[in-house]
Order: C-alpha cells, then sequence, then structure tokens
C-alpha cells in the first residue's frame, strides 16, 4: 500500500509523518505538495499533516482547506480513499466539511505540549482495528487548538454513528475531566466521518511510532491502515 | 461598476464559552476595572467589494464569510457596507 503525506506551508510534522509510514510501517510513502492537482491513482491513504498551515490565519486550517490540493483530497475521501488528519490536519478537515465539528481554542488558553493517554472507543475502524482491546495509548499532542466541539445533534449522531473513535482518558482508560487536555465535548480526541475512512485526531501518532522515540503506540494506527490493505 | 467598502464583525455566537473573553475580564476584574463584565473577544474585517450595486456587494461578501471569513459553527458575523465615492 502507498501513503502520500500532504505539505502545506507551514506544516511541520510532514517529515515525522513519511517516515513513519515509511521507516516504521514500512510501507510507501510519498509527498504530495499544496499546490498538486492530482493525487497519483496508487496512493491509498493520505496524511494531512499536523503543523500550522499558513499560518493559521483566521482559523487553523481555514486557508488550507481552499488550497488546490483539498479539491482532490475531497474527491479521493468521496471515492471512499483513505485520509488522516492529524492536529492541523484535523483542523484542516473540519474546515473542509469532511468531518463534522470545529476545533477551538483550548480551554485553558494554554498551547499543551506534552504526552496524553487516549482510549479506543472504536476499534472497528480501518484505523483502529489493531489496537488491542482496552489497551490504552500514549501518545503526545502539541496544540493550542483541539477544543472539539459540535453543536447537540452533530454530538447525538457522532454517538449514534460510532464516530466517536478516540477519547482522553487517565493512564487506566478513566475518561473524567482531569485527563481533559482542551476542554473538548466528551473528551474527544478523534472522530471518523460516517462512511469510516476519514479520521480527524489531534494526537500525533507519527511522533511515538518507535521505541527508539519513547514509544511505538503510534504505530497501531499505520499497521491497522496497512492490514486493511493487505486484505 | 461601483467600489463598496465594508466592515465586518465576527464574534462567537451566543453561549459558545469565550475563554479568551473570560480571561480578559478575571484581568480586569482584578484591576482597578471591578465593574466590567461580559467581555467577549471577536474579529474585525475591512474589505473592498467591486459590484454593481449595494445588493449583490452584499451578497458577494456574505457569501465569503459564510464559506471563509467566518466558521457559522461557532461564529455570527455582522456585514456594514457603504459605497466609496469619488474614485
Amino acid at each position: 500500500m502507498k501513503f502520500a503525506v500532504v505539505v502545506f506551508p507551514g506544516s511541520n510534522c510532514d517529515a515525522d509523518a513519511y517516515n513513519a509510514a515509511k521507516n516504521d510501517a514500512l510501507s510507501d510513502a510519498v509527498y504530495l505538495w499544496h499546490k498538486d492537482k492530482i493525487i497519483p491513482s496508487d496512493i491509498d491513504c493520505v496524511i494531512l499533516p499536523g503543523g500550522f498551515s499558513y499560518g493559521d490565519y483566521l482559523r487553523s486550517g481555514a486557508i488550507a482547506r481552499f488550497s488546490p490540493i483539498m479539491q482532490e483530497v475531497i474527491n479521493f475521501a468521496d471515492k471512499g480513499g483513505s485520509v488522516v488528519g492529524i492536529c492541523n490536519g484535523f483542523q484542516v478537515l473540519t474546515e473542509a466539511g469532511l468531518l463534522p465539528g470545529t476545533l477551538m481554542r483550548n480551554s485553558s488558553l494554554n498551547f499543551v505540549c506534552k504526552d496524553v493517554n487516549i482510549k479506543t472507543i472504536n476499534n472497528q475502524t480501518r484505523f483502529t482495528s489493531q489496537i488491542p482491546n482496552n489497551w490504552v495509548l500514549r501518545i503526545p499532542i502539541a496544540h493550542g487548538e483541539g477544543n472539539y466541539f459540535a453543536d447537540e445533534d452533530t454530538i447525538k449522531s457522532l454517538q449514534d454513528n460510532n464516530q466517536i473513535v478516540f477519547k482522553y482518558c487517565d493512564e487506566n482508560g478513566n475518561i473524567d475531566d482531569k485527563s481533559n487536555p482542551n476542554g473538548s465535548l466528551l473528551n474527544i480526541a478523534g472522530i471518523i466521518n460516517k462512511n469510516g475512512n476519514v479520521l480527524g485526531m489531534m494526537p500525533h501518532p507519527e511522533r511515538l511510532s518507535n521505541n527508539i522515540l519513547g514509544g511505538n503506540d503510534g504505530l497501531y494506527i499505520f499497521e491497522s491502515i496497512k492490514k486493511y490493505y493487505s486484505k | 461598476m461601483k467600489t463598496y467598502s465594508a466592515e465586518i464583525k465576527i464574534m462567537l455566537k451566543k453561549g459558545i464559552l469565550d475563554v479568551q473573553g473570560k480571561t480578559v475580564e478575571n484581568s480586569l476584574n482584578s484591576m482597578e476595572f471591578k465593574d466590567l463584565h461580559n467581555v467577549r473577544i471577536g474579529k474585525f474585517v475591512e474589505l473592498t467589494c467591486q459590484a454593481d450595486n449595494e445588493d449583490s456587494a452584499k451578497a458577494i461578501i456574505n457569501q465569503a464569510c459564510s464559506k471563509l471569513i467566518a466558521n457559522p459553527i461557532i461564529e455570527d458575523y455582522h456585514i456594514s457596507i457603504q459605497e466609496v465615492k469619488g474614485e
């Protein structure tokens, strides 16, 4: 299978994502430039990486969403291709309407950069199938705007359709206010779209995908995608 | 074509906690400004628009606001518009 990592002006986790896909998950990977108007036909999964695309001007992800490659990413997702938005990539996906809701300023107003624990709420997805049952993942976050918000109807629909994939929790898997780093509704750390082919998450799996980095919980997500395409 | 100048005020919707406003309010209240409350912080955008008339200028700017300038999930916006004379 083949990953493609989109590079926007201001992306800063693109090389990490490329490296995790290529050298940790041992898959093919290429970069796509924000001005590209074509996603090559052999690409299975597009990653929108973390960073500060277009300087986060106006709102995080708001400008990147209208870059030429994004129209292609929307078409790619509409045809069922896998799309993963990590951190700023998640913000781009909500701005693009590929995922519901939005990511607001952290309730503490602080930029939070630390390892957090997340619980997999739905491991029946192409992005989470290889995560062991009840395994609490330790993955870093680094964001100032990760406070997930959506109106009541949207939240209900996310719950009804099992679209909440990850929630912030403590090291034992308890989901409580204390382990919520940014004020997200229901401790939401990651969601998928209704069709199950678009994932957005604030934590950075590519930053902890190899034990030389201090842990490899992030690798489960890459391995899950790989497994999905090896069928 | 005429030129219109517009001022756009973007505020978080009522009911959405404005943590920035709240923090500024707390800071004010800890200073000598005990009587200041309900601080809310938004964005202010100025732009000009070429259009045949005011209605079509408003329509264009409205579309720009809902597509890019504001996020309708959490923000309301208000547009004030005025023709620029003498150009």
